[in-house]
């Protein structure tokens, strides 16, 4: 049966933690385990969900969890998973849930090293687009345009100049057996690839939107809906890897305004209509990429 | 047992294997290599059942073997010099968080300028990082090390990683006859690897947790009485391995001729070897002056070096390492163990074999020669230089 809302797990595995109102990446994580179960050996490193959720002696999680080094993530999940294998165990999920700064930046080494050997480990990117954990920093992640406390938006430099760094075709050009974009906006969708996932031999990837509305400057009841709105406006998709070939999960029959997206944050409240051209230039390029390359 | 010609590093992946690790994580660094490699032919051959993990990197070694260790596996790694400084992170961190992870180092100089030969200025840097730190003399005492280091790092009372340090090919790839126990006699002295600090699924935990400022002191209180206990584990540990193996060990620290000696020096590694024909030399002379080896940096010898050296006219300490701006660190940990225990002789450091430099016997015999002036000083051995930056007066 597939997994849904109404067959999800009642348990809760991630809770009592001090996540920000209206975290999603604390959603994000919930969920998973939902998916993954009582048997998710999960390996966080240090980062928003590890500052939450590993208080001593307030610890959060219900099922096996240990923070890792910010840059070992994929390496600490490899020694989790071959030393359970080694002592004949093997009814388990070892379960990554790393932040974009912790995946695409000082995590990035450790997880291709991972997924050249094709451990298998599920690596879970939880992508709020900023180093949210020390104060809103940019990091590789960082989408064009958004001020963070390091790119400020000015007179001179309108915030980040840089666009954001494809970690999903980067993972992909592994080789890897399963790679996966998702949204906490399209929960259902995400829940599936989780599942999906977890049924799959060696390394799977799964790079999941999941706004902060501390650090995206949105309301705490607004996050599903901006992980909604970024789907539909087209700056962000839902697509999967695998056996070689990308596949497009979901295309928007129309692109809701990026306007409508980019005005209710203010991270973005900067731009000028220039910039905002950049961005829609930027995202038309992408989607012949994905129209040309994806089924 | 069976007797063969063993390099250090071979000695040492002859004792591994003994200790049937679960997880083996390494990474390849000059003179380390051929410890992995042996280890890595006893995989395919099928001698030794473990799962063995290319990692990328010397970070993703340790952290390989903290989430090896975190699920209750045995895990084992090596490094050396730049590797060792490259995953300095994960020190502190499996120290803190109680993994008895075994590592060999094999003893390099570290850059700038580039170097691949042989001085401790790596595993020194890294004292205080929590970890056992242990110095081999030789080949035999090398794999006895690989295989009582699992004991002792994982005994109880300690649960504390465990660097077994080699010197840089004087000691790594330097061969030698070498003792090796049997399967069945290491399986009687090495019990199976059991503990209650790890994620189990019958038992969920959470661990690598944070502790704030109110409970932080008292994790690290903890794991200083561990590393403390490990003085006791060491000597179980011998005592076992001398009743399984005959060979026998002193534990932090080995005493060569000091019960009467007026002069002695204290040195660490495989350095030790030439100290004794030296020792002997002079004794033969009517000389009396003695050698202290350290065995164990940490935990640290104290009792044994007042205890050695309460006697001595003078004593100096050889190391192949320096702490830029003071001294040598052996050096200053020899002077606070005498210092606490009242001890006030003069007390020279000797600071040598940087970069894999050779000390000869003339240079060693030299510094007895220095220890009967009674004077207390620094310096650089065979360079004519003063510590204090100032040329020697009678270079």
């Amino acid at each position: 049966m597939a997994v849904s809302a109404k067959t999800l797990d009642k348990t809760e595995y991630f809770y009592g933690h001090k996540a920000c109102a209206g975290c999603g990446g604390s959603l994000a994580v919930r969920v998973a385990l939902k998916v993954l179960g009582q048997n998710a050996v999960a390996v966080i490193p240090a980062g928003c969900m590890s500052a939450v959720g590993f208080n001593y002696p307030q610890l959060c999680f219900g099922n096996n969890a240990i923070i890792s080094t910010f840059a070992g993530t994929a390496s600490m999940l490899t020694g989790v998973e071959a030393g359970l294998r080694a002592q004949g165990i093997t009814d388990f999920h070892a379960v990554g849930f790393a932040g974009d700064g912790g995946t695409a930046d000082i995590g990035l080494q450790a997880l291709s090293g991972a997924i050249d050997r094709n451990d298998d480990i599920l690596y879970i990117c939880y992508d709020n687009e900023a180093y949210m954990n020390t104060g809103i920093q940019k990091s590789s992640l960082t989408p064009f345009g958004a001020k963070t406390t390091t790119t400020p938006a000015g007179k001179n430099i309108h915030g980040n100049l840089k666009q954001k760094k494809n970690m999903f075709e980067i993972v992909a050009a592994h080789g890897i057996p399963y790679a996966a974009t998702a949204s906490v906006g399209y929960i259902n969708d995400f829940m599936r690839k989780v599942e999906k996932a977890k049924n799959i031999k060696g390394t799977k990837y799964i790079h999941v939107l999941a706004p902060c509305p501390t650090g995206w400057g949105i309301k705490t009841d607004e996050t599903v809906e901006s992980a909604k709105e970024v789907v539909d406006c087209g700056l962000w998709y839902l697509a999967e890897f695998e056996n070689g070939e990308f596949t497009l999960n979901h295309r928007p029959k129309e692109f809701t305004p990026v306007e409508n997206y980019l005005k209710t944050q203010s991270r973005f409240r900067h731009l000028t209509e220039e910039d905002i051209e950049i961005i829609k230039r930027s995202r038309d390029a992408k989607w012949e990429y994905i129209n040309k390359n994806f089924n | 047992m069976a007797k063969q010609v063993l390099s250090g590093n071979e000695a040492f992946a002859y004792g591994v294997r003994l200790a049937r690790p679960q997880v083996v994580s390494a990474y390849p660094i000059t003179p380390q290599t051929i410890v992995v490699e042996k280890l890595s032919e006893f995989v395919e051959d099928g001698s030794l059942k473990s799962e063995f993990i290319h990692v990328e990197s010397e970070h993703s070694a340790l952290s390989c073997a903290m989430g090896a260790s975190s699920v209750g596996a045995r895990a084992f790694t090596a490094t050396s010099s730049q590797g060792l400084l490259y995953m300095a992170e994960c020190l502190p961190y499996a120290a803190g968080g109680r993994f008895p992870i075994v590592m060999m180092n094999a003893n390099r100089s570290t850059a700038l300028p580039w170097n691949i030969y042989g001085d401790q200025r790596d595993s020194l840097s890294q004292l205080d990082s929590g970890w056992i730190q242990a110095y081999a003399e030789n080949a035999q005492e090398a794999l006895d090390l690989a295989l009582m280091s699992f004991y002792i790092a994982e005994h109880k009372k300690v649960s504390t990683p465990f660097m077994a340090n080699l010197d840089g090919f004087i000691l790594t790839h330097t061969y030698e006859v070498v003792d090796i126990p049997t399967q069945e006699q290491a399986d009687e002295f090495l019990p199976k690897f059991e503990t209650e600090n790890k994620m189990s699924l019958t038992e969920p935990k959470n661990l690598g947790f944070s502790a704030g400022p109110d409970t932080n002191i008292f994790f690290k209180y903890k794991e200083h009485v561990g590393i403390l206990n490990a003085k006791e584990a060491i000597d179980e540990a011998e005592r076992k391995f001398e009743k399984i193996f005959g060979r026998s060990y002193t534990g932090l620290t080995e005493s060569y001729k000091t019960e009467d000696a007026e002069y002695i020096l204290v040195t660490l590694g495989s350095i030790s070897g030439l100290v004794k024909e030296i020792v002997d030399k002079l004794r033969e002379k009517g000389e009396k002056v003695g050698l202290l080896r350290i065995r164990y940096m940490r935990p640290f010898p104290n009792e044994e070096i007042a205890k050695a050296l309460k006697n001595a006219k003078s004593a100096a300490v050889l190391e192949k390492d320096i702490s830029f701006g003071n001294e040598g660190a052996v050096y200053t940990n020899v002077n606070s163990a005498l210092q606490k225990a009242g001890i006030n002789i003069p007390v020279s450091n000797y600071i040598g074999g940087l970069g894999g430099r050779n000390i000869s016997a003339e240079e060693i015999e030299s510094i007895f020669d220095d220890l009967k002036t009674e004077e207390s000083a620094v310096r650089f051995i065979g360079i004519g230089g003063e510590a204090d930056g100032s040329q020697r007066k009678n270079a």
